[in-house]
């Protein structure tokens, strides 16, 4: 599902050149549920844009789905987003002044389904997540929890192939936290390949694969004890 | 696509900030309102101008005579002469150009005395004797009866025709003038027309206290012999009247012996450079106001532009989300147009409609108060002038929308969502 080769990526800021990335090899099949861990600064949110298309690269191939990820027009990469990933964001980021239903019907929105019928798709979701009585509720009225299980439901609208998921137990607590991934597991048995980056050891156990990065390289990798 | 979504959005993100909104679309409310105050008052003043003038040719030149200022074939400089019948005849038998050509005298006793007597009213009026043709050239309009026609010329008809004002002075309020009499001078002409003003204010009421009587009729009555007061033509359609005045002051000059570079021997007054001049000073008039408007509207816009910048700042986080689900770059600028041509609509319509409904009220209280004419008249704002503001707006609300939908999409998703 997700092949990676040789992937370089820096930044520059000024005069200054930042090698965040150096040379990443990765194959993700599909199915799999996969945690990337790494202390800050070893690379594992750059290489979470670079593999959610919100970012591009320097060297190597990025290949989603058997389709080559590079030079891609901002039009064809949002296109890309909406059809084959679904992001869930450490802070939920939430549309505050839109209610959980709208919230996560939004992606449909973009691919111009119609109002009445993504808002009924929207509440199929939600009510997944147990959460259909929270349909017309603004997010500032949801706790961490429900929050994050609306962001969920919105990454899933879509159908897509992968879910990328950038610290998403990171603000919650403890209890909620396992809540959310034993909800990641079970999303992930409908086949649904789920990347998880985390710092959080507990939380990377939960996943059948665990990827080490440090300074910009794959340091470890091993198959979880589940 | 509409879409019940966008609608929220965009009233939802502007009403975040109402305080801010409103002196923004007050900017755009107040330049279209300024624009359509200020048409419709360019408006009202060249229609009273304009109207001053009736349905005057304006195609038209004056001629009259004056001292001679160069001595020529004997004749010492300062010499007076005057048109007469013989300079008629060679006017209209020599210059193909002309259209219509009104040799005027005018009845002297004009200036203050009484001069019309009927049974025991009396009045004192301007006595003119004219061709047919000076109703073609400075209209008026007939209520009742008819304008001198050429049998008059020819018989030299003791008829006349009478501005309302005269109707008034020497007719009580329940008689028909058509076909009664009245003393001019000592004779007895009979009246065969009764004339309104087609001007306004000051203009026509001096219009009105006219008489019209035959132009040969005159001649005899006054004893003016052979004699013309002065001429009035107009140049055909597409000639420019300067071609005919300049034939005519040619064949005037040698008829009476006058020296060709004698400039001030014949007196002219050309209507259509007169009237150029005014045309141009109102065109630089609407001018003006177009650009002071417009100036008004850009600054309104700007103010637009300035906050739909500010609203994506601080939006820049969610249009970061919006983009990692899947909204294009397009869908970005489009509701960041939307919503700054919904602003700018919304604010330049009630300014439209405020500008109107002003225009449209002092309109109405000048027909109230019967002021309307000299200085100000029917101060309205046309429909072709309110769309193409309608279309300002629109294209300004794009222009204002485009920078800040410019802005949020050069800022890449993932910069965005790093936002806090």
């Amino acid at each position: 599902m997700i092949e990676l080769k040789g992937l370089h990526k820096s930044y520059i800021t000024g005069t200054n050149k930042l090698h965040v990335l150096k040379g990443l090899d990765m194959l993700i099949e599909q199915g799999e549920l996969v945690s990337i861990m790494g202390s800050s600064g070893s690379g594992k949110s750059t290489l979470l844009n670079v593999l959610g298309i919100l970012d591009s690269y320097d060297q190597g191939f990025y290949k989603l789905n058997n389709t080559l990820m590079s030079n891609l027009s901002e039009k064809k990469a949002a296109q890309y987003r909406n059809n084959m990933l679904g992001f869930v964001f450490q802070s939920f980021n939430l549309i505050s002044f839109k209610n959980a239903m709208e919230n996560v019907a939004l992606p449909l929105y973009y691919q111009g389904v119609s109002r009445k019928k993504r808002n009924s798709i929207a509440l199929e979701y939600l009510e997944k997540m147990g959460l259909k009585d929270w349909a017309e509720h603004m997010p500032n009225e949801l706790s961490g929890g429900q929050k994050q299980r609306v962001a969920i439901a919105r990454a899933m609208i879509s159908k897509p192939k992968v879910i990328l998921a950038d610290e998403p137990t990171g603000a919650l607590d403890t209890k909620t936290s396992l809540e959310v991934m034993d909800l990641f597991r079970e999303i992930n048995k409908d086949g649904i390949t789920m990347i998880i980056v985390t710092h959080e050891k507990d939380i990377s156990e939960k996943t059948d694969r665990i990827i080490h990065l440090r300074d910009g390289i794959i340091e470890s990798e091993f198959i979880s004890k589940n | 696509m509409i879409d019940i979504d966008k609608w929220k959005e965009i009233i939802i993100t502007l009403q975040k900030n109402k305080v801010r909104t409103f002196f923004t679309a007050f900017g755009v409310f107040w330049g279209i309102f300024m624009l359509i105050i200020m048409l419709g008052s360019g408006n009202g003043l060249q229609n009273a101008v304009f109207q001053n003038m009736g349905d005057f040719s304006t195609n038209s030149c004056f001629m009259w005579t004056q001292q001679t200022t160069v001595s020529y074939k004997g004749f010492p400089r300062g010499r007076f002469f005057r048109f007469n019948n013989g300079d008629t005849k060679a006017l209209l038998q020599n210059i193909p150009e002309l259209k219509e050509l009104s040799p005027r005298l005018q009845g002297f006793g004009g200036d203050g005395a009484n001069n019309a007597v009927r049974n025991e009213k009396t009045g004192a009026f301007t006595i003119f004797g004219d061709y047919p043709a000076w109703n073609r050239i400075d209209p008026i309009k007939i209520t009742s009866g008819r304008f001198i026609n050429n049998f008059d010329i020819k018989d030299n008809r003791k008829v006349v025709v009478i501005g309302k004002r005269v109707v008034e002075v020497l007719f009580n309020p329940d008689e028909n003038p058509i076909n009664e009499y009245i003393k001019i001078n000592g004779v007895y002409f009979k009246v065969v027309g009764v004339f309104k003003s087609k001007k306004n204010g000051q203009q026509a009421e001096r219009e009105e206290q006219n008489i019209h009587m035959p132009f040969t009729t005159l001649q005899r009555i006054y004893n003016f012999g052979e004699d013309v007061g002065w001429y009035a033509m107009t140049a055909q359609d597409n000639v420019p009247v300067e071609i005919v005045e300049q034939k005519a002051r040619e064949i005037l000059k040698k008829r009476h012996s006058i020296a060709p570079e004698d400039e001030r021997a014949v007196g002219g007054f050309n209507v259509a450079k007169e009237f150029k001049k005014m045309r141009g000073l109102f065109a630089g008039i609407n001018g003006l106001i177009w650009i002071v408007g417009i100036g008004t509207l850009l600054a309104g816009v700007i103010g637009v532009s300035n906050i739909m910048l500010v609203i994506v700042k601080e939006r820049t986080k969610e249009i970061g989300i919006q983009r990692a689900i899947g909204a294009t770059p397009f869908n970005v600028i489009l509701q960041i147009i939307n919503e700054a041509v919904f602003l700018t609509s919304i604010a330049g319509s009630l300014g439209l409609i405020a500008g109107f409904w002003l225009v449209e009220l002092i309109n109405f209280l000048l027909e109230s108060s019967g002021s309307n004419g000299e200085m100000f008249k029917n101060p309205e704002v046309d429909f072709r002038i309110a769309m193409s503001a309608l279309i300002i707006l629109i294209l300004s609300g794009v222009f204002a929308g485009l920078i800040p939908a410019k802005r949020a999409v050069s800022i890449k998703p993932i910069d965005a969502l790093r936002t806090e």
